[in-house]
């Protein structure tokens, strides 16, 4: 279950990455009044909505586990995407240049990346 | 009536203050500097505090290292967001204590690797993290040189 949700929220993820660099490319500003921008921001709500999610599903999957993981690690890795794509939000939202949108964009790209340890610690690689 | 507009009340004028632009260091390509500052100082802090807790009997000097680089990465990220004189010297502390570290520790990682059984932030000069841990320092200190008041 967890491994799947995984994947889907790592696709989007990316994509709103992807997105966000196009913003910094086109020199679009974080203004959410554009198409563009507004699209970025369900996209990125989306995706924090989705971890969120994940990370109940993992801490009750976790409680009925029967096999030893590191159980710190992995509830670390369920809740640090959460934050930082919280806080990513909120830092790029005051900027009003496209460096705003190059925050979201590395922001996003933590995603994956602490999904995949995540993924790693369930599977026992602690 | 036109031109006669009184000001916006709920909009003052900023006071200038005396110690210079505190918004240079958080502005422009700066946010992107601090975010990934603030990255890299939830994940130093978050891997610190489990090393710390759960086994730090297994390589003490390693994870001593892991903290010390928290700490200096939680203090670069908020002076540089916060870019008042004072912590912009702080800033500039932080960032030259980062430097010598991830030099010191790369290069003694990969001369006597079994001081650190257990890889820091900072082994093989960050190479587990691309680099960024060696890269960071540099931008860090470019930043505080670019955004210098003439003063």
């Amino acid at each position: 279950m967890i491994e799947t949700l995984a994947v889907y929220l790592s696709v989007l993820a990316l994509f709103s990455a992807a997105w966000s660099l196009l913003l910094v490319v086109l020199n679009k500003p974080l203004t959410l009044d554009t198409g563009l921008t507004l699209g970025l921001a369900f996209g990125v709500v989306l995706l924090e909505l989705g971890l969120v999610v994940q990370a109940v599903i993992g801490i009750v999957e976790l409680v009925g586990l029967d096999r030893e993981i590191s159980g710190v690690t992995f509830v670390g890795y369920l809740l640090g995407p959460v934050l930082v794509l919280a806080l990513a939000a909120f830092w790029s939202i005051a900027e009003r240049s496209r460096w705003g949108a190059s925050v979201l964009a590395v922001g996003c790209l933590s995603v994956p990346v602490m999904l995949l340890r995540l993924y790693q610690v369930w599977q026992g690689h602690a | 009536m036109p031109d006669t507009t009184p000001p916006d009340p709920t909009h003052p004028d900023p006071t200038p203050r005396p110690d210079a632009t505190p918004n240079a260091t958080r502005s422009g390509p700066g946010r992107l500097l601090i975010a990934v500052y603030g990255i890299f100082a939830i994940a130093a802090t978050a891997r610190s505090a489990v090393q710390i807790a759960t086994r730090f009997g297994e390589a003490p000097v390693a994870y001593l290292l892991s903290a010390l680089a928290a700490v200096v990465y939680v203090l670069a990220t908020v002076t540089l967001a916060v870019g008042s004189r004072g912590s912009r010297r702080v800033a500039f502390l932080a960032c030259a204590v980062e430097l010598t570290g991830v030099l010191v520790v790369g290069a003694v990682s990969l001369l006597v690797p079994s001081w650190f059984p257990e890889a820091t932030v900072w082994s093989g000069f960050g190479i587990g993290y691309g680099f960024v841990p060696l890269v960071l320092p540099v931008l860090g200190l470019l930043w505080l040189r670019h955004t210098r008041s003439a003063g």
